[in-house]
């Protein structure tokens, strides 16, 4: 439990989110572009921050589905900005030793002629540290 | 002449040469110029909206200082660009990041003095808007884009978010209507104009990605447009990858054909 604790403060100081603001409408979820491909949606990655419940997020395939689109953060009516916390789970995950997402390698199996420069330098970004 | 800073980014050096070439056919058309700075370099792709990441900002910060030292403003053409380097100048402002990369920065041999947000940046289209004017691009048009319905499609990164971005109304935006107004078309509007395409997850869930482009370019068709136009490299890729009925026209290009300075590129 204690563990729990800590990466709660750490996601909280990471994202810079304060989840108490949150008067739980779900219009950030119904806006979510990535909404059917997650296990846990942007209100519920509110709702267990501020409930401390951080493992389960920190292992759900969800926190790379975000697109950072960043819809629920302009359309949260409290300024609550969920996006922001998702981001800060994506690097809590690669920050990790071996965790990355994606490896370099990987790369030229996914990419065609067509892929821009831009797709790549951002899955660097998103994927791995 | 008028010269401001010019940053292009990576994927207009590459995949995405139109975008960049008619950007700068049609300034000088237009009476302005493009200096690319020295040091810039590819900003990343995507701003990491956590406050405790420097290094990765530190490249766009780079082109901003040299704009700055300058006394030019920035102008970016790259929807990606365009957000990464607007967001990392409005970080520039907070005093503590701005500290932190200050402190990184002072290792350059170029660097003479802080940086703290000081440039003025403008994408292309508010660079046209604020600076040019619409009327003056109108009255530039030697072949109107007449009976052409076409869908601006705005996606993510050029409007949000919006108190940063300060692009258009984030929800209601009218810029890209307008430039195609001033060209002579018909802009047409449809649901989808600023919803994501599904961006980068083209590389860890295509599927996804599929969905999100289709319900974009279904969207924009279903609404009457014979093309959709957009700024972003990565959004016409996801669009025409994922199978647009419609084409997917970068917007310097169609400013190109309409200031008549396409058929100058091409013989």
């Amino acid at each position: 439990m204690a563990d729990e604790k800590r990466l709660q403060e750490q996601i909280l100081r990471i994202s810079g989110v304060n989840p108490r603001k949150c008067m739980k409408c779900g219009k950030c979820s119904a806006t979510c572009p990535s909404y059917d491909e997650m296990e846990y949606h942007p209100h519920e990655f509110v709702a267990m921050v501020e409930a401390g419940e951080i493992e389960p997020l920190l292992r759900s395939e969800s926190v790379f589905k975000c697109l950072s689109c960043m819809a629920c953060v302009e359309r949260c009516p409290r300024g609550v900005e969920p996006g922001k916390l998702v981001e800060a789970f994506r690097l809590a995950v690669v920050r990790t030793k071996d965790s990355e997402r994606l490896k370099p390698d990987d790369l030229p199996a996914l990419a065609d002629d067509e892929l821009p420069q831009q797709a790549v330098v951002t899955a660097f970004r998103k994927y791995l540290k | 002449m008028k010269t401001v800073s010019y940053y292009p980014g990576c994927t207009l050096r590459n995949k995405a040469k139109n975008l960049d070439f008619y950007a700068r056919a049609c300034a000088e058309k237009l009476g302005f110029s493009l200096c690319e700075p020295e040091t810039w370099q590819c900003c990343g792709g995507a701003f990491t909206a956590s406050e405790d990441e420097i290094a990765t900002k530190l490249s766009a910060v780079r082109a901003l200082k040299a704009a700055r030292d300058a006394g030019q403003p920035l102008v970016t053409v790259c929807s990606a660009c365009h957000n990464v380097i607007k967001r990392t100048n409005e970080a520039m402002k907070n005093a503590s990041f701005a500290d932190k990369v200050n402190a990184y920065m002072a290792q350059d041999d170029d660097f003479k003095t802080e940086y703290h947000g000081e440039t003025r940046v403008y994408h292309y289209l508010e660079y046209l808007r604020d600076v040019v004017g619409f009327d003056r691009v109108k009255e530039a048009v030697v072949h109107p884009l007449s009976d052409r319905k076409l869908a601006a499609y705005y996606g993510c990164l050029l409007l949000r978010p919006g108190k940063v971005m300060a692009f258009d109304d984030p929800e209601n935006p009218v810029i890209i209507e307008d430039f195609l107004r001033a060209l002579g078309a018909e802009p047409v509007v449809y649901a989808m104009r600023n919803e994501c395409c599904g961006g980068h997850l083209c590389l860890e869930d295509a599927e996804a990605t599929k969905k999100r482009s289709n319900a974009v370019s279904d969207s924009a068709k279903n609404h009457g447009a014979s093309a959709i136009v957009t700024a972003c490299p990565l959004c016409r890729y996801n669009l025409i990858k994922n199978g647009s009925e419609l084409p997917v026209i970068y917007f310097t290009e169609l400013l190109a054909e309409a200031l008549g300075v396409k058929e100058a590129r091409n013989g």
